[in-house]
């Protein structure tokens, strides 16, 4: 017998991911909120803005209804994923195992950020169907790029959050703090610009903002490859941040006893 | 060759009094114990409830930090070099948690294989090997929410081992499982060891310790009170006889009484069932039975019997008298 050999993080990421949408697959409860919230969003969204009845503001509409149910299925249901790993006693096993905390929450966040990419397409299948919107795309391959890329940066913004929660047994609650801010920060239903001053810098530091902003820039016209660069660029100084911060916050874990329930 | 070498480990917890003020309470669970493990040996580490077992065995496989004192396993460190302890160790803790019930024991095993990097070409071999060795052959599929607390705690045993650790951790591992399944885990544990594997055992059974162990370290309220061979811990209590007195009424207020008798070491009060036992246990030659029952005159008794000490009597007196 010998040590067991390194894993290959790459592998553990593709395994986890495949891994946790199995789990969240399973649950029906999920299911049904992962398919309704979007449906939600989008009616308010229309209705909100139904009253212009321009085609391409109902489109700008649903788009940012559509990132909604992103960062909604992140904020809330990633938080609360690592939070359900210590309920269910798995939590120590993951760190128990040889691997970079990182590489065993990443795939939670992002398994969730997929589920998320379905609300994208209802969304928008919603808006064609029931409110007849025209969702032609200016800039086709520009969207397909925008698209993964924002949900990804959304993903990374869950991990942040995530491995907080490993450091704090009640920082689950985090995420649902942070789902209705984000949404009105992000410029997800409102123009940044109509909000104060002061809560620009903030939105500026958070990625769906740019996300939503190529996507939208994509799919009405424009340009939003300086957009969609900046949300990668945040998207990995998020991931960066939080690889390095988890190994100092799980050693914080460990000296705080903060891995178990109890 | 010495595999977990532990020295001075201490452990304190401290939990904010209150959200609103500053302060906190402590609780030392470990007061600086030292104990060692050679290669090859199953070590158990018996103590009542909150002695600080499972406290040891988490400092031990890196989940908590030590407030002080070192711990190495296979010469690593575990303060600094936790990451070379994971790869080497495998961990296994009682009860119903620590497993994705939604998802298949298959499922399970899969992802644990991945997360210690059991090669992809091996893992397929792997498993089928582990499912056959807890029994879960065939029934691998299942979600692992219907499985019964055996089948759990088998598939608990598969997942520890699929790195084919070196040391294995078994914290309380029997808990809540029926005879037959406890009976068929002591059997695959011996198995390991058999094979070549250190284990390192918490129970607080005290028949699990004296079948499996080869020897056994006593830790009450944080201390090690006695180290030994199961047959050497039973000889601190193997002279001399043990009584016990099946009683109705309050039996706790008699025990000084019990206790002041000459010839007595012991008295304490044991709940087996519906009924209350009293168990004296008497220095060697001391012929104890007339006094006790004298003391226990006008409490209705039932069963009286005198026997031998048993490992579960010299645990207790160490406990008893930590």
């Amino acid at each position: 017998m010998s040590a067991a050999p390194a894993a290959s993080i790459p592998r553990v990421l593709a395994v986890g991911w495949w891994f946790h949408l199995k789990m969240l697959s399973r649950s029906a409860f999920n299911g049904i909120l992962q398919i309704l919230w979007p449906l939600f969003f989008a009616t308010i969204a229309f209705f909100l803005y139904g009253i212009d009845g321009d085609d391409r503001t109902l489109l700008y509409a649903s788009i940012g209804a559509s990132v909604m149910g992103v960062w909604s299925a992140v904020s809330t249901s990633g938080s609360g994923a690592v939070q359900r790993e210590r309920w269910q006693g798995t939590l120590e096993l993951l760190v128990a195992a040889p691997v970079p905390l990182a590489s065993v929450l990443l795939p939670v966040t992002t398994a969730m950020a997929t589920v998320g990419l379905y609300s994208m397409v209802t969304t928008l299948l919603w808006g064609r169907l029931l409110f007849g919107i025209d969702v032609s795309i200016e800039h086709p391959w520009l969207f397909a790029f925008s698209v993964p890329a924002t949900v990804l940066a959304i993903g990374m913004l869950g991990f942040l959050l995530s491995v907080t929660v490993v450091r704090y047994r009640s920082a689950w609650a985090l995420g649902n703090a942070f789902e209705l801010p984000v949404w009105l920060v992000s410029g997800f239903l409102v123009p940044i610009s109509i909000l104060p001053d002061w809560v620009r810098p903030i939105s500026w530091v958070l990625a769906p903002t740019w996300g939503v902003r190529a996507i939208r820039e994509s799919a009405l016209g424009g340009h939003p490859l300086p957009d969609l660069l900046l949300c990668l660029l945040l998207g990995t100084v998020y991931l960066l941040v939080g690889v390095f911060a988890a190994e100092s916050i799980l050693r914080s874990a460990r000296r705080n006893a903060s891995l178990s329930l109890s | 060759m010495t595999v977990i070498e532990v020295s001075s480990l201490r452990r304190i917890y401290r939990t904010r009094i209150s959200p609103w003020r500053r302060g906190s309470r402590e609780v030392e669970a470990v007061r600086g114990i030292d104990f060692a493990v050679e290669r090859g040996e199953l070590f158990g580490l018996l103590g009542p409830n909150g002695a600080g077992k499972t406290t040891t065995i988490k400092m031990l496989i890196t989940l908590l930090l030590p407030t002080s004192g070192s711990a190495r396993v296979l010469g690593h460190d575990v303060v600094e070099d936790p990451r070379a302890v994971r790869r080497r160790v495998g961990y296994v803790f009682g009860g119903d948690r620590g497993l994705y019930e939604r998802l298949s024991g298959l499922d399970n095993l899969r992802y644990f294989a991945e997360l210690y990097g059991v090669p992809a070409r091996e893992q397929k071999a792997r498993i089928a090997e582990l499912l056959e060795l807890a029994g879960l052959a065939g029934r691998e599929k299942e979600r692992v929410e219907g499985y019964s607390r055996g089948m759990r705690q088998r598939l608990h045993i598969a997942r520890g081992l699929l790195h084919k650790p070196e040391v294995l951790f078994l914290d309380e591992p029997s808990i809540g499982i029926d005879p037959v399944g406890a009976r068929e885990l002591r059997t695959t544990v011996a198995d390991l060891r058999n094979a070549g594997t250190t284990v390192l055992l918490t129970t607080h059974y005290m028949f699990e310790a004296d079948e499996l162990c080869d020897r056994i370290a006593v830790i009450a309220d944080g201390r090690i009170v006695a180290e030994g061979t199961p047959a050497e811990l039973k000889s601190r209590v193997g002279e001399g006889s043990v009584v016990e007195v099946e009683v109705f009424g309050d039996a706790g207020s008699v025990l000084p009484a019990l206790r002041a008798l000459s010839g007595v070491r012991s008295a304490v009060v044991e709940e087996r069932g519906h009924s209350e036992v009293i168990v004296v246990r008497a220095e060697p030659g001391a012929e104890v039975t007339q006094g006790v029952l004298g003391a226990l005159d006008g409490i209705s008794l039932g069963r009286v019997a005198t026997r031998q000490p048993t490992l579960e009597d010299a645990y207790v007196e160490l406990v008893e008298s930590a």
